[in-house]
């Protein structure tokens, strides 16, 4: 039985032509990049090099990229680090109630420190409203973080007309970007953002490296303390052969980005297709023209997701579904409850599968097949 | 024949030691395995740990070890509904209800079994102590051959169709064997020490927890003549045949719990182990469940055990209307308490069991046992 991946969201596999890339830096280059000597030296230009690339890839300075050790990390210094150096001038966080548990888990941490938090509703079609945005700011609002691309129903989030409310606030504007970059166009000066989360693993690249763009004028407490690295925002020796392979993994994607785009909304019409042929009964959670090509979030009724998970990956397909919990089962996905409504059923019996590099015509249209003979036996009465 | 290895089955997988060997033998025969934890009860505490998290940590550890996939499902609703309930309205109704044969019933051999068919499982495999037996298409539940370990006791309600998908791995094996394989094998279970008490419990003081869900309301302590010999924390604490926790000092023979008056909420005690209030020769159970019903006469002598761990004793069990049964012992019995299981035996086959309602002495009911 050949095993299809369906849960690029996830993580994704790494291209070759990254392996390729960073396998000579491991065998040549291992010295410090903060060393005053040629070991470090060399080190230092391959780090400046990638840090270029990636300032490059969102419109940025080079010195507004902070190195993290992923999304999760940047995250928490985006809103930790701002906050904390921002308190004297208000007390107010607005996010929403979709989010990503890297936002989420760390302003209910804030929110136990003493800041208030704003969490906003999510509309039916997986968006959520700029005006609720508008109506939550008061003058005591330091921070507003809103995902650039939900990592459940892949609904792409009116960043840029957010970023324009907020050009004339004091608030600093943080998204999680994540899911959007290496498929959408992002210039940080046309969104209007502060700070922009990106990780590595979910583009081909290698796990243990992301980066927090912060613009030049925000300021930012380092959570780490320990050495002058990234301009002593974040201390400790850099991931040198991870950055290398980030930037490769970067180069791959501006460079056939809407290639790519084209393949991956490909695949998705040709599951949605397929499974429709199948004649099983299915809705696609979250508005389908709003949402990134690489991710569809599908409702099965009749169906329980810990059955559903369980039978597809026993039938060799890999997809998720909102987050486990630390004893293995399945909760509620926090991201259809806040679309529905707690205890709706969607919360219960949506699956995301999320395309990418592993994927194949012919791969995804097994998979549907797979997933259709399960969906039926399943809802056989 | 199908080969073993298109013969899919479901592990029940605790984390402990037994249904890891379970899964451990079954993978050594051959066998599609894959293993799945039941996740039953929410015990997260004001830190987000649940020790659910380190049981599951455990069983994925040993399918790592033993190269099988494994999974978790939920059913805490399940749980909460169809055991916890019925165990708190048994506590409410006075009597000591036994949880794990509800469990059983309704929740490893009901739901999960459904959960592990809907993966196309042929089989459940669980790590109890306990046999299956096919003859010529009938199938039997025998006791495990390690005497002090035997589970039939919990396993009385299931039926001939349920114990037909059903495997217990461990049946034929002493404990003992159990640890040495686990160890041989390397199991990361191997030296983990068995859980005991009540699963949702767990090692919590049972007062303690039974307060956060039922209202304690104390009482007076009387003889059965009505002489008061003190106060009770609240009749739900306390067991026929019960000595410790009362608190009745004086000369004498220790004092025993003989009976409950919920109406008046009083706690009857008796003074000697052997007070004569403490025995009964019959009693009636509900909720019979006979594993192979068409076979069961209508009146016939077996043997039969009261509480778990207990020896058998000689009785004659007479069927009688709705599922119920009259079971008269051939001796006197001691401390037989409302709610707890009688399961019958004929040798080493459980024949099936039912839910123990009313004591009767010389043919009439115990009232005063509550």
């Amino acid at each position: 039985m050949d095993h299809i991946y369906m849960d690029h969201a996830a993580t994704t596999p790494m291209d070759k032509r990254v392996i390729e890339t960073m396998v000579p830096i491991y065998e040549e280059v291992f010295g410090n990049p903060s060393s005053v000597h040629s070991f470090g030296r060399k080190a230092r230009r391959y780090l400046d090099e990638a840090r270029r690339t990636l300032a490059r890839s969102i419109h940025a300075d080079e010195k507004e990229i902070i190195f993290t050790s992923g999304g999760t990390e940047a995250d928490n210094l985006a809103l930790v680090g701002t906050v904390q150096a921002n308190r004297h001038r208000g007390n107010h966080i607005i996010t929403t109630e979709q989010e990503h548990h890297a936002v989420l888990h760390t302003v209910e941490y804030l929110e136990k420190e003493g800041f208030e938090v704003t969490y906003l509703p999510v509309g039916e079609n997986g968006q959520i409203r700029v005006e609720d945005v508008k109506n939550a700011l008061t003058d005591q609002t330091i921070l507003v973080s809103i995902m650039f691309v939900n990592n459940e129903t892949g609904v792409i989030q009116p960043i840029k007309e957010i970023g324009e409310l907020l050009k004339e606030h004091q608030a600093y504007f943080h998204t999680d970007a994540v899911q959007a970059y290496g498929l959408l166009d992002i210039q940080v000066e046309d969104l209007g953002v502060d700070l922009l989360t990106v990780s590595s693993h979910k583009i081909n690249g290698p796990k243990g490296i992301g980066f927090l763009y912060a613009k030049e004028d925000v300021k930012l407490n380092a959570l780490q303390f320990g050495g002058e690295q990234e301009r002593k925002r974040r201390p400790g020796t850099e991931n040198v052969v991870g950055a290398v392979g980030f930037q490769k993994a970067v180069e791959l994607a501006m460079e056939n980005r809407e290639e790519r785009k084209e393949i991956y909304n490909n695949y998705k019409e040709t599951f949605l297709q397929e499974l429709a042929k199948h004649g099983i009964d299915f809705a696609i959670n979250g508005d389908k023209k709003l949402t990134i090509e690489s991710i569809v979030n599908i409702s099965f009724p009749g169906t329980n997701v810990e059955q559903l998970l369980t039978n597809f990956d026993l039938s060799g397909i890999a997809a998720s579904s909102g987050s486990a919990c630390t004893a293995g089962s399945v909760e509620p996905s926090h991201v259809l409850s806040a679309i529905y409504g707690k205890d709706h059923a969607c919360t219960t019996n949506s699956i995301r599968f999320s395309f990418g590099l592993f994927n194949t015509t012919e791969n995804v249209i097994e998979a549907a097949e797979r997933v259709a003979s399960i969906v039926k036996r399943l809802t056989k009465k | 024949m199908k080969d073993n290895k298109d013969i899919r089955v479901v592990v029940g997988m605790s984390g402990g030691v037994d249904s890891s060997v379970a899964a451990l033998l079954l993978k050594e025969q051959g066998y599609d395995v894959v293993g799945i934890f039941m996740k039953n009860w929410d015990d997260t505490d004001e830190f987000g740990v649940c020790t659910a998290t380190e049981d599951y940590d455990d069983v994925v550890r040993v399918c790592n070890q033993l190269d099988i996939p494994y999974y978790a499902v939920n059913f805490e609703k399940e749980y909460w509904d169809k055991v916890f309930s019925y165990f708190l309205d048994e506590y409410k109704a006075g009597r000591t209800p036994n949880p794990d044969v509800m469990c059983n019933k309704e929740i490893k051999f009901k739901a999960f079994l459904d959960h592990a068919l809907s993966l196309g499982a042929d089989y459940l495999a669980t790590g109890h102590y306990a046999q299956v037996r096919t003859t010529d298409g009938r199938v039997e539940m025998l006791r495990g051959v390690d005497d002090n370990k035997d589970q039939t006791y919990f396993l009385n309600q299931l039926s001939e169709d349920v114990l037909s998908k059903v495997m217990f791995p461990l049946g034929h094996m002493p404990k003992s064997k159990v640890r040495e394989i686990a160890k041989e094998a390397g199991l990361v279970t191997a030296t983990k020490k068995d859980s005991t008490g009540i699963c949702f419990i767990g090692e919590r003081n049972f007062k303690e927890f039974l307060s956060e869900y039922l209202p304690a309301q104390p009482g007076e302590m009387q003889t059965l003549d009505g002489v008061v010999k003190g106060r009770h924390d609240g009749l739900m604490y306390y067991t026929i045949g019960q000595r410790q926790g009362l608190g009745i000092g004086g000369a004498g023979d220790p004092w025993f719990v003989v009976g409950k008056n919920l109406e008046e909420n009083i706690l009857y005690v008796e003074q000697g182990y052997h007070h004569e209030k403490l025995y009964s020769d019959a009693l009636i159970a509900t909720d019979v469940n006979w594993i192979q019903e068409d076979k069961v006469e209508k009146t016939f002598e077996c043997t039969a055990k009261f509480r778990y761990r207990q020896q058998d004793s000689g009785v004659i069990v007479t069927r009688l209307e709705d599922g119920k049964v009259k079971v008269t012992f051939k001796e006197r019995q001691r401390a037989i308490t409302p709610g707890q299981a009688v399961v019958f035996y004929d040798g080493d086959v459980c024949l099936g069991g039912g839910t123990i309602d009313e004591i009767i002495k010389d043919d009439i009911t115990l009232d005063y046992v509550g």
